[in-house]
């Protein structure tokens, strides 16, 4: 036994530092991806420990979405269901880890209960008990692990206090089942020997459970299968409500034990400071004015702050673009590597430090429990547009990216309010927006600063997103007048004591973050780069060699100029591309709108992700051209075939951001509403809905402002 | 010292009551499942600026709900 892996959960309430535990056990060994067949976040991560003998443990280790209880009653609640309850999952433990809020231990041991009862071996963990321990208060583990017959260890994982402890407990970690609590004295003995008989289950409280819900089990998904589970429900007259009565022993069995397992039971403890926080950050008119100069700081943050890196790496990227050129054997090669590869990782690099501040920001307001706040202050505006309080932190993620930010609406447990914010998701303006609002900006607004710091240019970025969010208000309540509701909505969400953010928790979720965004945003604005790539560079062969049988006569002419020959020939050249034919049969269409051909190339190209708009800049003012210009100062460059004026004046501006503000045009963002929606109705009337809404204020204003 | 049976609601930011049921079946569940339980003491908090919802102090934590959902909770009160 030199290299076994033990598979091994993690499971919690919310709030409990789950994450914080698996950051520092897996560090950057983490993955995220999804549950199979729903769109539950899955963390799962690898590391290896040394046990008492010297012998090496691989430990698979899975975070489990935070829970109260068992029961499936929310998407997030019926996935820890079905990897605790179904042992041909692939992802049911050998261990579980269950980590209880010290502060709350009464509500943590009522789910420790639960997960004991499926006879999975449990290693409780009791974090935060600095906080315990700052309230004089005292917790007994081992009345604890002598009463549920688990192992009990404690720790403070936000101090990076207990980690060799629970290191090493799980490096000799438990094999038994802990003591049965729950005796399901209700649940029919026959019936459950004709379960057991038929499957693989791990204890009676999991043949209850599944019983219960049989239908959230593959196996169950199958005709035979559930017919026969219907039969015997029917057959033994098994009734289903007995959750409450459960709950209710459960928690009558831990608060009998509870004066052993706490000393100094008044844990009235020092959460008032809290308290004194939410009178100010919950205030009537200070509420909300904290929450927008929030707002205002976050996006001063971003166009200001992150200047400095995007510009040192613009520089640097620009340097080696040409020394890359400059360096290789010029050719077809040079001219891909150059104009295609090369122009789109630009494209992709220089937007990290954004992203980057962006996610830095809401984590931090995650992890110091403002996040709750806002939902809790915003719940009731929220509802008045038939949304959720709930609904804010998808909606406020939406400014990152809608994709991940879709898959948080599992939290909102009302099917309606989750489809319609689901469906008004996207017209938050996210990062892929960024860049294009960053470059349009630069391009047509004057760099001016009104009392010496508020920028200009940050103030028109604001006005971008305020029209993005009130595009979501209007639409939500034109929704909220069609659709009604039928089920009731909930509200019910613990406010999390305030803590000051963790570094390393805000750190994870940027690294994670930019990750996606590099390598999954990222080899798609590649490949479109290098598709781009060739079709501006190729044409129709009859009409390329023409034009260059043209030039060439022009430049064998001994007084000819080189450099301004070759530069009409490159345009003429993209203009007859197949990419300046495809923008030119676009042309017509939104011509109204202000655009041009090339932006047409760009507005076609964008429909994998907004951002790619910036590389195709790149590479369509890169083609044509021999020197290595930002691409701002080439689209500044860039005059109106009529009058000679600058093309990108405010007019083409401001439509072509209020284009970018409106229009779906994301394939990822289709396909994830199509995943958790089930069907492809709601991405196709968003695609329809909001490019209308797209075509529709640029066409204004490109009429109004020319 | 008398006392009376009311709604969660009625009770004012600062007064504290005693769980005595909770009417709604779905509420019920969810409610006992985060440690409000008939018996446990709990006080009203904080409205939200616009009235709803409302955090209370409940199993030494801070829960938001609605005040439809907490129209729900009946509670004793010592009068």
């Amino acid at each position: 036994m030199s290299n076994k892996t033990l598979k091994v959960a993690l499971i919690g309430n919310p709030n409990s530092g789950k994450s914080t535990i698996f950051n520092l056990l897996t560090g950057l060994h983490q993955k995220v991806a999804n549950f199979p067949g729903v769109t539950v976040e899955k963390k799962t991560g690898t590391f290896s420990l040394k046990n008492t003998e010297g012998a090496v443990l691989q430990i698979a280790l899975t975070d489990l979405p935070g829970t109260y209880s068992l029961y499936p009653k929310a998407l997030d609640e019926r996935v820890t269901f079905q990897v605790l309850c179904d042992k041909m999952h692939s992802n049911y433990p050998d261990v579980a880890v269950v980590v209880a809020d010290g502060t709350n231990l009464k509500r943590a041991l009522f789910l420790c209960s639960q997960v004991v009862d499926l006879s999975i071996p449990v290693l409780l963990v009791i974090n935060m008990i600095d906080l315990v321990n700052a309230a004089q208060t005292t917790i007994d583990t081992k009345a604890i692990s002598d009463v549920f017959g688990i192992d009990v260890i404690c720790m403070d994982a936000r101090n990076n206090d207990g980690i060799p402890a629970l290191k090493k407990a799980l490096a000799n970690y438990p094999t038994k089942a802990g003591k049965t609590i729950f005796n399901q004295q209700l649940f029919m003995p026959e019936l459950n020997e004709a379960l057991a008989k038929r499957y693989q289950l791990s204890s009676d409280y999991a043949s209850f459970l599944i019983a219960n819900n049989y239908k959230y089990i593959s196996v169950f998904k199958e005709e035979n299968e559930a017919g026969f589970m219907k039969d015997l429900l029917l057959q033994y007259n098994f009734e289903q409500s007995l959750q409450g009565n459960e709950t209710l022993e459960r928690y009558k069995f831990i608060s009998s034990y509870m004066p052993s397992f706490v000393h100094n039971q008044a844990l009235e403890n020092k959460k008032s400071y809290s308290y004194k926080i939410d009178k100010i950050l919950t205030h009537k008119i200070g509420g909300y004015a904290i929450f927008l100069f929030v707002l205002f700081i976050l996006f001063q943050t971003i166009f200001t702050l992150a200047q400095y890196p995007m510009d040192f790496f613009d520089n640097w990227f620009s340097a080696f673009s040409i020394w890359v050129a400059d360096n290789l054997p010029a050719g077809l090669l040079n001219n891909l590597l150059v104009d295609g590869v090369l122009a789109g990782l630009g494209g992709i690099l220089i937007f990290i430090p954004q992203i980057a501040l962006l996610f830095a920001f809401i984590a931090l307001l995650e992890d110091s429990g403002y996040m709750a706040r806002v939902s809790f202050i915003m719940d009731k505006l929220m509802r008045g547009i038939g949304l959720n309080g709930r609904s804010v932190i998808p909606l406020i993620g939406g400014v990152a990216c809608a994709v991940p930010a879709i898959m948080g609406t599992r939290t909102i447990q009302n099917w309606r309010e989750r489809m319609v914010t689901i469906f008004v998701l996207p017209l938050i303006s996210c990062s892929a927006r960024l860049p294009v609002y960053a470059l349009l900006i630069a391009l047509v607004i004057p760099p001016v600063k009104w009392f010496g710091f508020f920028n200009l240019q940050g103030l028109v970025l604001l006005v971008m997103y305020l029209i993005g969010f009130a595009a979501v208000v209007i639409s939500a309540l034109v929704i909220k007048l069609f659709i009604k509701d039928k089920q009731p909505s909930y509200f019910i969400m613990e406010l999390p004591v305030y803590r000051v953010p963790q570094w390393s928790n805000v750190l994870y979720m940027v690294w994670d973050k930019v990750k996606v965004f590099v390598f999954d945003a990222g080899k798609i604005i590649i490949a479109i780069s290098i598709i781009l790539w060739v079709l501006s560079s190729f044409g129709p062969s009859l009409k390329m060699e023409n034009i260059d049988k043209q030039f060439a006569l022009q430049l064998a002419q001994p007084q000819a100029d080189t450099a301004a020959v070759t530069n009409t020939m490159h345009a003429h050249k993209l203009e007859h591309s197949y990419a300046g034919i495809m923008g030119k049969k676009l042309e017509p269409l939104i011509a109204p709108l202000g655009f041009d051909w090339k932006i047409g190339i760009a507005l076609i190209t964008s429909f994998a992700a907004r951002e790619v708009f910036v590389g195709t800049m790149s590479t369509i003012y890169s083609v044509g051209t021999d020197n290595m210009l930002s691409v701002k100062a080439k689209m500044q460059a860039e005059k109106n075939r009529h009058t000679q004026q600058p093309f990108y004046n405010m007019a083409v501006g401001v439509s072509l951001m209020l284009f970018y503000v409106f229009a779906m045009q994301c394939m990822s963002t289709l396909a994830i509403v199509k995943r958790e929606t089930g069907s492809w109705l709601l991405p196709v009337l968003q695609f329809v809905y909001m490019g209308l809404l797209a075509y529709g204020s640029s066409f204004i204003a490109y009429q109004w402002l020319s | 010292m008398e006392s009376a049976i009311i709604k969660l609601t009625e009770l004012k930011p600062g007064q504290t009551g005693i769980i005595h049921a909770i009417m709604n079946a779905d509420i019920k569940l969810k409610l006992y499942e985060m440690g409000c339980l008939p018996g446990e003491p709990v006080q009203v908090l904080i409205h939200a600026p616009l009235g709803c919802p409302v955090a209370i102090k409940v199993a030494n934590y801070v829960l938001s709900l609605r005040l439809s959902e907490a129209d729900n909770v009946l509670v004793l009160m010592e009068t």
